[in-house]
């Protein structure tokens, strides 16, 4: 069995500050991170690799020092690892990445399943997995939170409103992946880290090596423009209480009234 | 144009799929007619890819769409049948406006089995057209299915937007049918209006921190998600009608590859509750623990109203995660929002800064909260909230 796994790096959203005065965002001193919906995608991926003997590929695209979370998916255990990084691929939409990853896909060949995080957490559109499987006409399974593969056949556990759902297909097939809500990602030891860099260098591929139309890349190939970056409108402050717990009980009940809730 | 090439074997697969019959068979090799709609379904039913769409690179006649169109969902109800998900007349109010700006006609796009009779509540809600695809095959939600009838029914009537509902179906649907199209699609939007005769669309990104406006300037339809709970609905209009197009798409089962085998449902799943909820009682970190949760909840009790939480109370265990209020929980925007002990993130802030009335509890008078809040009470929410629900105990029985 062969499987790809697509993973992404990002800023940690969770520690993105705003700047109070300009509103912008402040970047600098923001760690990268692995996507964690990707991570968890990629630990689904080794632990199928490992019961099924499976061969294992990581592709990433971004900037160069996106190669970061390439190697740290070889340390964790993938057999090949791939980024995809040039300057034609700057100004990527959903549309565009979606190109560039399935061309990248065919360029890899054989496979049998593609997993991916649902979302990324700097954009989370969660469309780029289906993207990339409508580009290879390939089925898709969205928002999986269990996998499990018995000969040519994946049976998932997904998401739907109000509960899960069990589904089943013939391989090859793209699923993307939700997270358990505490999920603790794993991180390879130093030994492994070691020997990874050494056995498995990450592969570097630009343009020259996939077989794309150059108007479908970048910016070009991106049907969306964005027309502004804003900080988000605050609202004009409430009015403010402030006293005993049973004034403000008062407060609250008078509040209550007058808004016609009781 | 649909193209064929030598590479056809004759196996005769695409068209049977074909839901236009454009395929037939000339001699040992498929070709294809004037009733193609580019609607792609016969791509993947062909194992040596011979068939193939060029797409149109650089710009289209963009002045050839009109139409403002939205993707209802259906929700299957108690009783078994299916009804319209809420997020439908939300999105039949919004897109009201722009059709009216753009002077378009406003279309509800209904796909299943039987459901016909859901089209006056489409036009009592603002629905000028509804496009009908009835079928035993589209009884369900399938990807494959109502992708192909979606990229169908745009191919052929070239609308100038196509709003779908960020939920788990619309996310599932609209990159498949962006994608196929070779046109954009922006998600999860807050906000639509109109710049220019392009649907400006509104989201916010890095977790809230900051809002983008997106537009799709050279390709059509433009298409977008939105969330439930973000736009308003209008009141019905009773008796209105819509003009019904009934368009006859045949499904093959045999694009149909992903199968569903089961489906569970959780009967005790909070996020219906707190979606629909009138009040919510929401709290965060500073309820401390579950003890904190319970005076929220009997003050939930008193008010007829729902439990919410932010990301920090969750990811401490205080509440199950269908309760998350917030960018990445559910969005909400109930009459009256109670935030006790939550600090005001902005990932949750975008999650419930839509509610009408927002009462803010929070002993930090510095908490970001109180931006949102229409009313701020500084304090502690232990001893406020069980005085508030004792009270409110006390005018009932008096």
């Amino acid at each position: 069995m062969e499987i790809i796994s697509l993973i992404k790096q990002v800023p940690d959203s969770t520690r993105v500050k705003v700047d109070p005065v300009t509103g912008t965002l402040i970047r600098a001193g923001v760690p990268s991170i692995l996507n964690p919906y990707d991570h968890f995608a990629l630990e689904q991926a080794i632990k199928l690799k490992k019961e099924h003997n499976a061969k294992l590929t990581v592709l990433s695209m971004g900037p160069p020092q996106a190669e970061e979370v390439v190697r740290l998916a070889l340390s964790l255990g993938a057999d090949r690892g791939i980024l995809l990084s040039d300057r034609a691929f700057a100004g990527s939409d959903t549309w565009a990445t979606s190109y560039t990853l399935a061309q990248a896909i065919r360029k890899i060949g054989k496979f049998d399943l593609i997993l991916a995080g649902m979302m990324a957490i700097d954009g989370d559109t969660a469309q780029t997995g289906p993207g990339v499987a409508q580009q290879l006409r390939l089925p898709q399974i969205t928002f999986c939170n269990e996998l499990k593969v018995e000969g040519k056949k994946l049976i998932a556990k997904k998401l739907i409103e109000g509960g899960h759902e069990i589904v089943e297909c013939i391989m090859p097939v793209l699923c993307t992946m939700i997270m358990p809500h505490e999920y603790h990602p794993s991180y390879p030891s130093f030994m492994s880290i070691y020997k990874a860099q050494v056995e498995k260098p990450a592969e570097l591929w630009s343009l020259k090596n996939i077989d794309a139309e150059i108007k479908l890349l970048g910016l070009e190939g991106s049907p969306t423009r964005v027309d502004k970056i804003y900080p988000p409108v605050s609202k004009e402050k409430g009015t403010m209480y402030n006293g005993s717990p049973s004034e403000m009980v008062e407060i609250l009940i008078q509040i209550l009234k007058e808004e016609e809730v009781i | 144009m649909l193209t064929i090439s030598d590479e056809c074997i004759g196996c005769t697969k695409c068209v049977k799929v074909c839901p236009f019959g454009a395929l037939f068979m000339e001699g040992k090799v498929a070709k294809v007619n004037e009733s193609c709609t580019l609607c792609g379904a016969c791509l993947q039913s062909c194992s040596v890819n011979a068939i193939d769409i060029p797409r149109t690179i650089g710009t289209v006649d963009i002045s050839a769409y009109k139409g403002v169109w939205v993707f209802i969902e259906l929700l299957d109800a108690k009783d078994g049948k299916k009804q319209i998900r809420p997020i439908g007349h939300e999105l039949l109010s919004a897109g009201k406006g722009l059709a009216a700006e753009l002077k378009e006609e406003l279309c509800a796009v209904l796909i299943g089995h039987h459901v016909s009779g859901m089209i006056d509540k489409l036009a009592s809600y603002g629905a000028d057209k509804v496009y009908l695809v009835e079928n035993e095959m589209l009884q369900d939600y399938n990807t494959d299915s109502f992708s192909a009838v979606m990229c169908a029914l745009v191919s052929q009537y070239k609308p100038s937007m196509v709003l779908y509902p960020s939920t788990y179906v619309g996310r599932d649907l609209a990159p498949r049918v962006a994608t196929e199209l070779f046109t954009g699609l922006t998600a999860d939007c807050t906000g639509l209006s109109i710049k220019n005769g392009h649907l400006l669309q509104t989201r916010p990104a890095f977790g809230g921190n900051i809002m983008a406006n997106i537009l799709c300037p050279e390709k059509r339809p433009q298409m977008a998600t939105i969330r439930p709970n973000v736009m308003k609905k209008n009141p019905p209009v009773a008796g209105a009608k819509a003009v019904i197009v009934t368009v006859n798409i045949p499904i093959d089962k045999s694009i149909i590859r992903v199968k569903t085998v089961k489906k569970l449902i959780d009967e005790s799943h909070g996020i219906e509750k707190i979606d629909e909820a009138k009040v919510i009682v929401s709290g965060g970190r500073g309820m401390k623990d579950r003890n904190g949760f319970k005076l929220l909840e009997e003050l939930a009790d008193e008010l007829n109203g729902a439990v919410g939480a932010s990301r920090a109370a969750i990811d401490m265990g205080l509440k199950p995660k269908p309760h998350q209020v917030g960018q990445s929980g559910t969005t909400v925007s109930p009459t009256l929002y109670i935030a006790c002990g939550i600090s005001g993130a902005i990932q949750h802030l975008v999650g419930m800064e839509s509610s009408d009335i927002v009462i803010a509890i929070n002993k930090n008078p510095d908490a970001s909260i109180f931006n949102v809040a229409k009313y701020g009470i500084i304090g502690d929410a232990h001893a406020i909230v069980p005085r508030l629900t004792e009270a409110l105990k006390n005018r009932k029985k008096a």
